[in-house]
C-alpha cells in the first residue's frame, strides 16, 4: 500500500483497443475514423453509417451489455480565441469574463455535434474484467443520427434529452419528443448559443 | 457471473417495442380510465407525473412525464469555474448528496490526473456510505408509508437525524456539505466524531433489528410486496438499470467492487450484497441489508484510517493553509488566483461513475483547457431507472404501482437535474 492510492479511475478497465480491431476485421478500416485515448479511456469515432452496426457488434459479439449513457456535445466555438459566450439583450451575464480560456485546444471533431454512448460489460464478464468503451460520431446542424433504440432500449430517454437539450434528431427513435422542457418549448437550452440570461419570462403572461 | 452464452444473445424483436420506456394499452376500449398520478402527490417522490390508464383497478397504460424540477444545472455548471460547480452538484440527489460531490470531484481529478491522499479517500469513503444510509432511510420511511404503515417513516426520520448531526459535526451543513473538494476533502474530522460515529453505528443496528421486525413478518406487508413488480435481470441489464435494483435481481454488479473498487473502497475488503427475486420485497431487502453493509464498512474506515494531510499538496489545485496567509506573499497570491479564476483541466473529456446509493452515478466531463468546463454531462442513475417502470407495473393494480414505485426509489431532483 502505498501513501497516495492512484487516481485513474479503474471503473473503465485497461483501453479495448482489441474491440476496436475486431470491429475494423468485421466492418473495414473504414468503419473506425479515429481512435481517442485520454486518461485511460478509449474513444472510438465511427463512420455514422456503421453506427447502429457497430454497437450491435459491441452487444452481441463484444459483450457490451449495458450501455450507462448518451452524450451530446455542442462544441461550436470549441478553438475560438476565447470560449464562446455571447453578448444578450438584457443581463449581460453570458460575457465572457476574465475566467476565460486562455488555451485554444485542438478541434475536438470535424463537426459541430459529438454524440457518444459509453458501453460497459457487466454480465458477460466476471468480477475484475469489466471494460468500459465510448463510441461516438460526428453531425452538423440539421443531419440526424440513427437511433439505438432498438439495439439499447435504455437509450429511450437519453436521446429523447438529446433531442431536448441540444436539438439532435435522432432518425428511427419511436418517441422523439421533449421530455425535461415543456412540449412548446422554443430553442434548445443546452446549445452553446442559448443564452443563460436575457431570455422572456415564462408565463409571465397577462391572462 | 461467468460469461455465458444465454447472456450475450439480445433479441431483436421483443415487448421493449414500440416503447420501452412506456406501456401502452393494447385495446382502444372506451371504457378505459386516464388519470394522473401527480405531479404533486406525496407517493411520486417528489414532482413526477405518471399518466396511468386504468381498466377497472388493474393498470394498462403508464407514461412518466419529468422536468417539472429541470433547473438546469449542466447548463450552470458551464459558466462556473470547477471549484464553484461543486455545490451545484449535490442538489441534484438530495438524498444521496454526498455521492454527487464524490463523483464530480473524481471526474475532475481524473482529468488532472492529481492523486488524493489517502486519508481524504478513506474519509469519502466513511461519509459516501453516510449519505447511502441517510438516503436508504428515507427509502424506507417514505416506502412504508406508500404501502400503509406510517410507523417506520418516524423511526427512519429519527435515525436520519443522527446521520445528519455527523454531516453537520465534520462540516457545518447538515445536507449538502460541500466537503468534498478537488484534491481531498475540505478539512480534517473534528474531535470527538470517532466515538460519536461509533454510537451512531451501535444505534443504528439495534435499529435495523427493529425495522426487521416491524415489516419483516408483517403478513399484510409481505403480501403487498412479495413476487409484485419482478424485474429480471436481462431486463434490467437492458433498461441500463444498475445499484441495488439490480442486485436485488441476482446481479453481483457493484462499482465499490467491480475490478477491484474505486477510491478508498480499494483498501476495504468487500462483497457486493446480492437478493433474489427481483421484486419489490427484495428490492426493499436489499437496503436494509445494505445499511448493515455500510455500517460494517464505516467501522471499518474508522479503524483504519491512515495518518496524513486530508488535501493534496498541489498547490495550484488546493487552497493555501488559512494561518499561510497572514505571513507568505506566495500563498496569498495562490489563494487569490484560486478564488477568482480556479485552476485549468487539460483538454479532453472523462467520464467517472462511482456507486451512489441507487446505482452508477457518473459525471462526463468535457473539458477545453480552460478554468470553466466546457459540458458536464450528469448521467443520475433515477433518470435510467425510471425507464423500467413502466413495463414493470404491466396488469399490476394500481395500488401495486404506488408500490413498485416506492421500491424503484427514484429521486426527481436527479432525474430532472
Amino acid at each position: 500500500m502505498s501513501d497516495v492510492l492512484q487516481i485513474n479511475s479503474p471503473t473503465w478497465g485497461a483501453p479495448d483497443q482489441d474491440a476496436g480491431d475486431r470491429i475494423q476485421a468485421a466492418f473495414g478500416a473504414e468503419a473506425i475514423v479515429r481512435r481517442v485515448e485520454f486518461r485511460g479511456e478509449l474513444t472510438l469515432d465511427l463512420a455514422i453509417e456503421r453506427y447502429v452496426e457497430v454497437c450491435t457488434f459491441l452487444r452481441d459479439q463484444e459483450g457490451y451489455d449495458l450501455l450507462s449513457d448518451v452524450t451530446v456535445v455542442d462544441y461550436l466555438g470549441y478553438t475560438g480565441e476565447v470560449a464562446g459566450y455571447w453578448g444578450g439583450d438584457g443581463r449581460d451575464i453570458n460575457r465572457d469574463s476574465h475566467t476565460g480560456k486562455r488555451v485554444v485546444p485542438e478541434p475536438a471533431g470535424p463537426k459541430r455535434f459529438g454524440v457518444s454512448a459509453t458501453f460497459c460489460k457487466v454480465m458477460t464478464v466476471t468480477d475484475d474484467a469489466h471494460r468500459r468503451l465510448r463510441v461516438r460520431v460526428w453531425v452538423d446542424e440539421g443531419e440526424s443520427v440513427p437511433s439505438l433504440v432498438a439495439v439499447y432500449p435504455s437509450a429511450d430517454f437519453h436521446e429523447r434529452e438529446g433531442f431536448d437539450m441540444m436539438g439532435i434528431d435522432f432518425a428511427g427513435h419511436p418517441n422523439l419528443r421533449r421530455i425535461i422542457m415543456p412540449a412548446d418549448w422554443g430553442g434548445h437550452p443546452q446549445r452553446k448559443d442559448y443564452p443563460i440570461g436575457g431570455e422572456p419570462v415564462q408565463f409571465s403572461d397577462e391572462v | 457471473m461467468a460469461a455465458t452464452e444465454e447472456t450475450k444473445v439480445w433479441p431483436q424483436q421483443d415487448i421493449l417495442q414500440p416503447v420501452p420506456s412506456e406501456l401502452w394499452p393494447d385495446s382502444d376500449n372506451p371504457d378505459l380510465l386516464e388519470i394522473n398520478l401527480g405531479p404533486n402527490h406525496p407517493s411520486t417522490h417528489g414532482v413526477l407525473r405518471v399518466v396511468t390508464t386504468l381498466d377497472g383497478e388493474v393498470v394498462v397504460g403508464v407514461k412518466c412525464e419529468v422536468g417539472y424540477v429541470h433547473t438546469g444545472i449542466e447548463k450552470n455548471i458551464e459558466q462556473k469555474t470547477y471549484w464553484k460547480a461543486i455545490p451545484y452538484v449535490p442538489r441534484m440527489d438530495y438524498l444521496s448528496f454526498f455521492s454527487g460531490e464524490t463523483a464530480f470531484c473524481m471526474a475532475t481529478e481524473k482529468a488532472l490526473e492529481l492523486e488524493v491522499p489517502r486519508r481524504a479517500e478513506w474519509l469519502r469513503v466513511i461519509f459516501q456510505e453516510l449519505a447511502r444510509i441517510h438516503s436508504h432511510l428515507v427509502f424506507l420511511g417514505t416506502g412504508s408509508v406508500d404501502l400503509g404503515g406510517i410507523a417506520l417513516l418516524f423511526y427512519c426520520f429519527r435515525a436520519r437525524d443522527e446521520v445528519l448531526d455527523l454531516f453537520e459535526m465534520a462540516c457545518g451543513a447538515r445536507m449538502h456539505p460541500r466537503y468534498c473538494q478537488v484534491g481531498g476533502v475540505a478539512e480534517d474530522l473534528p474531535k470527538g466524531f470517532d466515538r460519536r460515529c461509533r454510537e451512531m453505528i451501535t444505534f443504528m443496528r439495534d435499529q435495523i433489528e427493529q425495522y426487521y421486525e416491524l415489516i419483516g413478518a408483517n403478513p399484510i406487508w409481505l403480501a403487498r410486496t412479495k413476487g409484485v413488480g419482478v424485474l429480471s435481470p436481462d431486463f434490467a441489464i437492458r433498461m441500463g438499470m444498475t445499484g441495488p435494483n439490480l442486485r436485488a435481481s441476482g446481479v453481483p454488479y457493484d462499482l465499490r467492487s467491480a475490478n477491484g473498487g474505486y477510491g478508498g473502497y480499494r483498501d476495504l475488503d468487500f462483497q457486493p450484497i446480492v437478493e433474489q427475486g427481483g421484486d419489490v420485497h427484495a428490492r426493499f431487502r436489499i437496503r436494509i441489508e445494505e445499511m448493515r453493509q455500510s455500517l460494517d464498512l464505516i467501522e471499518k474506515a474508522l479503524d483504519g484510517l491512515p495518518e496524513g494531510p486530508v488535501m493534496t499538496d498541489d498547490r495550484k489545485i488546493a487552497l493555501p493553509p488559512r494561518h499561510e496567509l497572514h505571513t507568505s506573499m506566495e500563498s496569498l497570491i495562490h489563494h487569490f488566483k484560486l478564488v477568482t479564476e480556479g485552476f485549468e483541466v487539460p483538454a479532453g473529456e472523462v467520464y467517472a461513475p462511482i456507486e451512489s446509493a441507487r446505482g452508477e452515478f457518473g459525471f462526463h466531463l468535457i473539458s477545453d483547457g480552460s478554468a470553466r468546463p466546457w459540458r458536464v454531462r450528469l448521467h443520475g442513475p433515477a433518470f435510467v431507472l425510471l425507464q423500467s417502470f413502466a413495463k414493470l407495473c404491466e396488469g399490476v393494480y394500481l395500488a401495486d404501482l404506488i408500490a413498485i414505485l416506492a421500491s424503484i426509489d427514484p429521486v426527481l431532483g436527479d432525474v430532472d437535474r
